[in-house]
């Protein structure tokens, strides 16, 4: 498979994410964000971490009109795979390729440490080789994780499936390190194809990095 | 021709910032606060003669980037 990982001026997680992906064998190639095509073959986009433009005005809000970003867009709109991982998601969410908003951490800390996940839908591409409530031990590492949707499009993502991971204790009681709405960490559109999560499965490579339980995460946008 | 933009979060959207600014203030001994919101303003220098077109103009500006109006509203101030 083709992976291409965009790079914004102060995306940081681009060869994280590169390693990651070569790790489970896949093509990956880094897109500086001034091009306007992707190259032919990609079969999946990954938008990384990091602080795009300086997380000026709002996370992502620059970034969204990098020339690549219209070039995801289109990708998207066609069916293709589009994973945002952190400044990747708040990027994804500001281009409205997926519902909602980031607001400050309610706590008003950057968290980094690792965190629980549940899977709470594993009826997607990108988290089918996790079961169903599985918990999983992903790093956090945010300011502005504190996702909001009003009423209305929090039902619908309930009601379609779409909120994919939220945040919970080790014996997997609801948790939530940024005030986050329903403990959401992340979440897909409606059509399944684009992903966005604030945790870090790319940091969870080997059990020498304290989990390796990005590995079946990542393995399923792979397979 | 000066406008002066004003983004806030929705009423209704917790404002984390508002709420430790009130916090701080109330440890301090300002009891008479109610509400806080914290916000932010953009200063615009405009090359515009027409004050409702700039008006005009500043708004699209708010929609398209300077506001998320999914979490944030915006006011426009032309002052000269």
């Amino acid at each position: 498979m083709n992976v291409t990982v965009l790079q914004f001026p102060g995306t940081n997680c681009e060869f994280d994410t590169q390693y990651a992906f070569k790790r489970l064998n896949q093509n990956v190639t880094i897109l500086w964000h001034e091009e306007t095509a992707l190259p032919e073959n990609t079969d999946l986009v990954v938008v990384p971490g990091g602080f795009s433009y300086g997380d000026y005005l709002r996370s992502g809000a620059i970034a969204r009109f990098s020339p690549v970003m219209q070039a995801v867009k289109a990708f998207a709109e066609k069916g293709g795979y589009v994973l945002g991982i952190c400044n990747g998601f708040q990027i994804l969410l500001e281009s409205h390729l997926l519902p909602g908003a980031m607001k400050r951490n309610e706590n008003l800390h950057f968290v980094s440490k690792h965190h629980w996940l549940k899977v709470e839908n594993r009826d997607n591409r990108f988290l089918s080789k996790c079961e169903a409530g599985e918990l999983l031990n992903i790093p956090i590492a945010h300011a502005e994780g504190n996702y909001f949707i009003e009423e209305e499009g929090l039902k619908a993502l309930w009601d379609n499936g779409q909120v994919l991971l939220t945040y919970c204790d080790e014996a997997g009681n609801p948790a939530n390190p940024n005030g986050s709405v329903d403990n959401i960490a992340g979440i897909c559109n409606k059509e399944r194809n684009v992903f966005g999560l604030m945790p870090h499965p790319e940091r969870a490579m080997e059990d020498v990095l304290g989990s390796d339980d990005g590995v079946k995460m990542l393995e399923g946008l792979c397979s | 021709m000066k406008a002066i933009v004003n983004v806030y979060l929705k009423e209704g959207v917790l404002d984390p910032q508002g709420k430790a600014v009130h916090h701080a203030l109330d440890s301090l001994g300002f009891n008479g606060v109610k509400d806080v919101r914290v916000g932010k303003q953009i200063v615009l220098e405009l090359e515009a003669d027409d004050k409702e077109a700039a008006k005009a103009e500043v708004e699209k500006m708010c929609e398209t980037l300077l506001a998320n109006t999914v979490i944030e509203d915006y006011n426009v101030e032309i002052v000269s």
